[in-house]
């Protein structure tokens, strides 16, 4: 399943991070961060509860970079 | 400016003014020494915790790490030094956080230009219900085969046709195109352009996730998802970069003082702590890993508002290599549509050759019948003609005025007798007759595009070694054709599979990491060649989904002179990108000789950083803007 989220952040090199440690989430199959729109792509598990996965991505994008914030409901 | 922005120009004016204030009362002691502190942390809390935030997560080298133990190091050194000197620190903040909200406020800046060029995603729908009266809907919630009403002013939601209404549309989000065209009842109209003059309404022929715009907007997100080689080396750069320079300073503190130690038995660390903190400073990697991605974006958005859409940084950096290019013919260097090019009367007047056939044209609907009807005005005099008899493969005989009328090619003029010359012109010919006897003939045509030649010119001008020509076409028009426009090779009656061949040639041929191989074709039988190439550009895309997925690069339009304008863009992003690269690294290996030698004081240091960083931040948005 594949999902779109609005971001918040103040580099690409920190979006590059964000990408990262996105990726690096379980549940996650594949992230791309798209600076220019600030737009998160994330593609997750079959098996994965995406409003569960997306708050573990939160942290562990927040642990790289405090600064940024990913907008989910 | 967001509210973030706001919120750190505030910090940034009151510790300016703070600063100022501590210069003219002068505060000593301990005090001084807490009224300093607290400017310094105003100005450089977040900067603080980043840093802390980092060591914590185990992610400590970056540039706030540096900062912080800059600035921290300086205090410390000022207070074992009993300089009461705190002002260093705080300036290194200070300017830290001017360069970081400059180039903050240039970020969002050229985003926000980016992003307006591709403002064209529709907020509602008029979609007109069964009462007739219109009511705003989300255009994804719009059935295939409604009506919805367009005002003028308004985007066009939904790709359609014209069911009432005429009005002319600005297309200039989607093709680059300035010039408003017009559009009446029947016409089909895309999503994304403007309305302009008349309310018209529309049956939706497609959902709006099928839909022009939805598919643009799709593939400019998709965008610069492909990141060029040179971005992603500097992020590798700055991984292996940070943490050197971070132990490069330690030696630089520690070493040169015990050598000295037990060479004189004198230990002065102080100098030494200064000067590993000034090397800290400078050698802040922030210029380049912020200037590069901007540069390639602004690159990919100038590009945008040409009517040209890049797929991704990476294709920025092959279209500058681009060395050979390869085209199509029919659709891309011709319009791929027959039109009159030529009339030569031989026994007859001009407008009684036009006349005559535009008579006997008009009763078939094949379409050099249809392109002569297309180049010819309507006829408006009463000739009377019948037995109109048509000759399949041949031509059209009939009677105008009671006298019979020969038109078609030679093999009618073979069949009844006609002497005639045969015309040397390439393209479709076609002979007139009357009476027997021959009056001259009319060359029909692929035309050539406009600024086809020139084109040709201009890439050869800037750097594309070799143009290639490819076709279907027969060896005599692609001759003719490739003789025209000028390029240096062609090769005619090409099967899909054969065009497929010559490409893989041309690439195994180049240096394959100087040059790249581009194909330019409308993405009609040519997916697998466009897939091929480094650089597959469709163009005249609108509509044709198989081609926007194959290519790397989209010309909206289909105009051929846009390849030239992203050769140039792209061009002059990658020398950017470069003049960055060399400009921030020689200052800053200059700015580090001097500070180990100590030669180099902290306000050097602040310019080799925050300095360099709005310069190359100021460079890169030059991206931005490219004339044609």
């Amino acid at each position: 399943m594949k999902k779109t989220y609005k971001i918040d952040v103040d580099c690409a090199a920190c979006a590059d991070k964000m990408e990262v440690a996105a990726s690096k989430t379980p549940g996650v199959k594949e992230a791309s961060v798209n600076f220019m729109t600030l737009k998160m792509k994330l593609e997750f598990e079959e098996d994965a509860d995406p409003d569960t996965v997306i708050k573990e991505v939160l942290k562990n994008c927040k642990k790289v970079e405090s600064d940024c914030e990913i907008f989910f409901d | 400016m967001n509210k973030k922005q706001k919120k750190n120009l505030i910090r940034i004016i009151i510790a300016t003014l703070a600063v100022i204030a501590l210069e003219i009362f002068k505060p000593a002691g301990i005090v001084g020494l807490i009224l300093y502190v607290a400017v310094y942390l105003v100005i450089g809390y977040d900067v603080l915790i980043k840093a802390f935030k980092g060591i914590k997560n185990k992610q400590p080298f970056d540039e706030n790490l540096l900062m912080a133990i800059a600035t921290l190091g300086a205090i410390a050194l000022a207070l074992y030094e009993r300089s009461n000197d705190y002002r260093e620190a705080i300036a290194v903040m200070l300017f830290y956080q001017i360069g970081e909200w400059f180039q903050s406020y240039a970020v969002s800046k050229s985003r926000k230009n980016i992003t307006d060029l591709m403002d064209i995603a529709p907020e509602y729908a008029n979609l007109v219900n069964e009462d007739g009266e219109t009511e705003e809907t989300d255009p994804e919630d719009v059935p295939v085969g409604s009506t919805i009403l367009c005002k003028p002013g308004e985007k066009v939601p939904i790709d359609g046709i014209i069911v009432k209404g005429n009005t002319s549309v600005d297309t200039k989000a989607l093709t680059g195109e300035s010039v408003p065209s017009f559009l009446e009842e029947g016409n089909e109209i895309y999503s994304g352009c403007i309305n302009l003059t008349g309310a018209i309404e529309i049956k939706t022929t497609k959902e709006y996730a099928d839909s022009t715009v939805a598919k643009v907007l799709e593939l400019i997100e998709e965008a610069s998802s492909k990141k060029a080689k040179t971005e992603k080396f500097i992020t590798r750069f700055s991984r292996v970069y940070t943490p050197t320079v971070v132990y490069l300073a330690l030696a630089l503190m520690l070493l040169p003082p015990t050598v000295i130690y037990f060479m004189t038995g004198n230990f002065q660390i102080g100098t030494w702590i200064y000067r590993a903190l000034t090397f800290l400073v400078i050698s802040c990697p922030c210029a380049l890993v912020i200037s590069i991605p901007l540069s390639f974006f602004a690159g990919i958005g100038c590009a945008g508002k040409h009517g040209v859409l890049i797929k991704g940084s990476n294709y920025l950096e092959l279209l500058a290599k681009m060395k050979t290019v390869v085209f199509d013919k029919t659709g891309t260097l011709t319009k791929g549509n027959f039109t009159v090019t030529k009339i030569v009367p031989v026994y007859s007047e001009k407008e009684e050759l036009i006349h005559l056939v535009t008579h006997l044209e008009k009763f078939s609907d094949h379409p050099v019948a249809l392109s002569v009807m297309d180049a010819f005005d309507k006829i408006t005099d009463e000739c009377d003609v019948t037995e109109i008899e048509e000759i399949r493969g041949e031509g059209i005989k009939a009677l105008v005025n009671g006298e019979t009328a020969l038109c078609g090619n030679r093999k009618l003029m073979d069949r009844f007798g006609i002497s005639f010359t045969e015309a040397t012109e390439t393209g479709t010919i076609l002979y007139v007759a009357v009476r027997e006897r021959y009056m001259g003939y009319i060359v029909i045509s692929d035309e050539i595009k406009p600024g086809v030649k020139e084109t040709l010119a201009k890439l050869k001008r800037t750097g594309v070694n070799k143009t290639v020509m490819l076709t279907g076409d027969v060896k005599k028009t692609a001759e003719a054709v490739a003789h025209e426009v000028g390029v240096d090779e062609f090769h005619a009656e090409l099967l899909p599979q054969d065009k497929v061949s010559i490409v893989e040639g041309l690439l195994k041929s180049r240096n394959i990491d100087k040059e790249t191989v581009a194909f330019v074709g409308d993405g009609i039988n040519d997916a697998p060649v466009l897939t091929l190439s480094d650089v597959g550009i469709a163009m005249g895309a609108i509509g044709s989904d198989a081609a926007i997925e194959a290519a790397d690069v989209v010309l909206m339009d289909d105009d051929v002179r846009k390849i030239a304008t992203a050769l140039k863009i792209s061009s002059k992003c990658l020398r950017i990108v470069k003049e960055n690269i060399v400009f921030a690294i020689g200052v800053k290996v200059i700015c580090l000789i001097l500070g180990a030698l100590g030669l180099a004081n902290m306000w050097l240091a602040v310019f080799a950083d925050v300095g360099v960083m709005v310069i190359a931040v100021l460079n890169a948005i030059r991206t931005m803007f490219v004339k044609e």
